[in-house]
């Protein structure tokens, strides 16, 4: 079976469970499916430009993790982002101060987009003791309490009980914030995502799972490994709505998710939506790329890609001048650059730390 | 011809229960199926059913009896016609016709009331009755060798249940942060009865009911607590805690490293580990090795009720995960607690739970009834063991066993899990490296058999360890 067959028969199904309100969630799946939406959300200059440069430093940090791997900088796993931004971004633009973030293991660009400093996550990656776990998480493990992203996790499947607990806490304590649970199509197939859909319906948690199908589970695409390949059914069986949404244009993500929360802080329970993206990079750095053809990727990077979409907009309807995207461009481009230098310089951390943060000490 | 009803056991580990209600009276027809009586144990209520057709000619145990021992006779029928007056107890055929059905019966992968026939009723008529041991073991207070409450406290008999209870409900009254998950244990009052009447007290938001799906429920739990709440997470059983394993272990145990110290997560796993009684291999586990492998977790296994709840408290207020590993056999014991507003113990503390000077006997949870049972008998064969209670596996508390051996020179472990790197197996390797000098002979490990659990009840005898073996060890330890 080849891959472009694969991507074909996942998209043949596009029909949406529970989408009763998605007049915006433009059901994608196919690369034609990607192309902008003549009735897609629009959005103003400044959120425009918002998306821009958040979508465009995780691409160029995605970008400089992969250049310092191949340098032998960056160690074990890496899995990049690249492709997927406008998930992550448009989610972000949606939810407020106090909703949480929990991912897998393609975790840096939530970690940026959840305003975490980049030169901490990138010496994470290095291994160093500015990292934002001191050196100790590595790529798959970083958490900040304070952006309330709770990682990070490199078993698959996980974080979805996890980011179900999140919710649990939130309810118990009523104080009104959401968990944003993410997973990829891989994960989605995982037992215990339903044992934590079923809980989070019967208890109306206050969760958004938000279900990245990029279609490949490493090399498996979606059609190989999923019987059903409609991810937005997943929660059928336990009444959770669910949409499919162009997971490449920005806006039909934010709008979408705009009413997954408004839904899930409101009471009304979880709500699944399964965001149709494509990772251009492999699953990780050792990825051999033999299950999916060199035009697929290239087609998707050409036509329907996050960024330039948002670029195109940015000159064509709001006359952004050229310069200044070049100007947004290059300061991305300092900030990466600062985060790698900083990661390649900032000391290994002290052989003390080998018997550190195993147990917190008891309070009397 | 007259049949005895008699006093049914309805879990693995009943002794003996309550006849609470008659729902037939003396000269009443009855028929297969016929409810007769309630009974009542300590963990739920149940009902005894006829299996026969007759009249029931009399009642030999009036309603509100306590204490009742299993297979007791409760009640003669007789069969229609039959003179009544003639049958007596004792005088029909000793055999078990009552069932029992567990009220509600609880329709889950295995249960606190698992039912268990009655000892003879598998094995036919003529099969020797058990002989009912006593039904609450009320522990003699050791005298205490270090003083973990003021001189002259006053000491309240209580059950391990109870115990286990009261340190729940004492913190969640303390703080609002700490709230109880798991299978049956709102309105079920608790597959064992562990969560009995926090419903009531602190309803439904922080005493959850979850549905089958411990994978699931450890991982909310664990999430949860990633927050700052402090969920007690009870398992039904540890076996079933198998399926969350992954959220103890790579969730639980490892987040606060990973994460270069930022995010801690407390939370207590608990519940009943390791065998009970005829349940099986996959219900009889006991995974005291395996958690206390893991760094990131402190596992507690308490003996006495005190340390039950002393420690259970002390894991609540833990900022860290803990695995609280409890013993069914000995929920129903009964034990001194100390009388308190505040008991708290340290966790990672062994006991001295007696003192000798011949040879250190080591264990924790139930291993302790055969290791100071095993000490009692060789007292009376001029032996002097010593016996440290564990009580917590990790951190384990190895100055107290280093003293001991220095002392005595001697060692024996005892604990009912597997032999091959169990905790037996730890003490021995720490021993080597830090009494080594002081040792008169090898540790012997006296431990679980190296076999799945079998059912058949003289296999299951066999499998687990027993005092004999125990006072065997000793003796080779001490050349005798």
């Amino acid at each position: 079976m080849d891959a472009a067959k694969d991507a074909g028969q996942a998209a043949s199904d596009t029909s949406r469970a529970g989408a009763k309100r998605s007049a915006g969630a433009k059901s994608g799946g196919a690369a034609e499916t990607h192309a902008p939406a003549p009735n897609a959300p629009q959005f103003t200059r400044e959120e425009d430009l918002h998306a821009y440069h958040e979508m465009l430093l995780i691409r160029r940090f995605e970008e400089k993790a992969g250049q310092l791997y191949g340098m032998g900088l960056i160690g074990g796993f890496c899995h990049l982002y690249i492709g997927q931004e406008a998930v992550v971004i448009g989610m972000q633009m949606a939810s407020v101060e106090g909703d949480q973030v929990i991912t897998g293991y393609r975790d840096h660009g939530h970690m940026l987009a959840c305003g975490m400093d980049p030169k901490g996550v990138m010496a994470e990656l290095t291994g160093r003791r500015g990292g934002y776990s001191r050196g100790k998480g590595g790529s798959m493990h970083m958490f900040s309490r304070e952006k309330q992203f709770f990682g990070g996790h490199g078993i698959v499947g996980a974080q979805v009980s996890l980011g179900t607990g999140l919710a649990f806490a939130d309810a118990y304590r009523k104080n009104g914030n959401v968990s944003l649970t993410y997973m990829g199509d891989g994960a989605a197939n995982q037992g215990q995502v339903y044992e934590s859909f079923n809980m989070a319906q019967l208890w109306k948690l206050p969760v958004v799972y938000v279900i990245e199908n990029n279609r490949y589970a490493m090399g498996t695409s979606v059609a190989r490994a999923s019987a059903q390949t409609d991810f937005s059914k997943r929660g059928i069986s336990f009444g959770i709505p669910g949409e499919q949404v162009d997971g490449m244009d920005v806006r039909t993500v934010r709008e979408a998710a705009t009413r997954a929360i408004e839904h899930a802080r409101s009471g009304q329970g979880p709500y699944i939506l399964e965001m149709q993206t494509y990772r251009y990079r492999g699953h990780s750095m050792s990825d051999p790329a033999k299950y999916r053809t060199k035009d697929e990727v290239s087609k998707m990077r050409e036509e329907h890609d996050p960024i330039e979409m948002v670029r195109k907009r940015l000159i064509e309807m709001h006359g952004v001048p050229e310069a200044d995207l070049k100007a947004t461009d290059a300061k991305v481009r300092e900030t990466v650059n600062e985060s790698a230098e900083f990661a390649t310089h900032d000391p290994e951390p002290d052989p003390a730390e080998l018997w550190t943060d195993i147990l917190l000490e008891a309070r009397a | 011809m007259a049949t005895d009803i008699l006093m049914p056991a309805l879990s693995p580990t009943m002794e003996e229960g309550k006849l609470s209600k008659w729902l037939k009276k003396a000269g009443d027809p009855v028929k297969s199926g016929d409810v007769l009586a309630e009974i009542e144990t300590d963990k739920a209520t149940m009902e005894v059913e006829a299996i026969d057709e007759g009249v029931l000619a009399k009642i030999l145990v009036e309603e509100g009896t306590e204490g009742v021992k299993v297979n007791t006779p409760i009640a003669i029928i007789a069969a229609e016609g039959e003179d009544v007056s003639a049958a007596s107890a004792g005088g029909g055929t000793p055999k078990p016709e009552a069932s029992a059905q567990p009220a509600p019966a609880p329709d889950m992968q295995a249960e606190g009331q698992a039912e268990k026939p009655a000892p003879s009723a598998k094995t036919g008529e003529d099969a020797p009755k058990a002989p009912a041991a006593p039904a609450t073991i009320t522990n003699k207070a050791p005298a205490p060798v270090m003083e973990e409450f003021p001189k002259g406290t006053e000491m309240v008999t209580t059950t391990v249940r109870e115990a286990l209870r009261d340190a729940m409900a004492e913190e969640m009254r303390r703080s609002d942060d700490v709230f109880v998950m798991g299978e049956e244990v709102a309105e079920y009052q608790g597959a064992y009865k562990i969560t009995q009447g926090l419903l009531q007290e602190f309803g439904a938001r922080r005493v959850v009911d979850t549905p089958i799906t411990e994978h699931g429920f450890a991982g909310i739990g664990v999430g949860a607590a990633f927050t700052g709440l402090r969920p007690i997470v009870e398992f039904m059983t540890f076996n079933f805690a198998m399926q969350a394993i992954d959220h103890i272990i790579n969730s639980a145990a490892k987040t606060l490293y990973m994460s270069g110290g930022q995010l801690g997560c407390p939370i207590v796993f608990r519940g009943p580990n390791g065998a009970a009684a005829r349940v099986g291999a996959q219900h009889s586990h006991d995974y005291s090795a395996w958690y206390s492998n893991v760094p990131g977790l402190k596992v507690i296994a308490p003996y006495t009720a005190s340390d039950a709840k002393g420690l259970l408290k002390a894991a609540i207020r833990d900022p860290n995960p803990v695995i609280f590993l409890e013993n069914e056999i000995l929920y129903g014991q009964s034990f001194p607690v100390p009388k308190l507003d505040d008991f708290v113990l340290p966790i990672g503390k062994a006991r001295i739970h007696r003192t000798g000077k011949d040879v250190t006997i080591v264990s924790f949870s139930i291993g302790m009834t055969y290791a100071l049972k095993a000490a009692q008998a060789l007292a009376e064969e001029g032996i002097e063991a010593e016996v440290i209670d564990l009580r917590t596996l990790r951190p384990m508390d190895t100055d107290t066993v280093v003293e001991s051996v220095k002392k005595t020179g001697r060692c024996v472990t005892v604990e009912e899990g597997f032999p091959q790197s169990g905790i037996g197996a730890e003490i021995s390797a720490r021993l080597m490296v830090d009494a080594f000098d002081y040792l008169d002979a090898p540790v012997l490990r006296v431990t679980g058999k190296d076999v799945p659990m079998p059912y058949a009840a003289n296999l299951e005898k066999l499998a687990l360890p027993n005092v004999a073996e125990v006072i065997e060890a000793v003796k080779a330890v001490c050349y005798r």
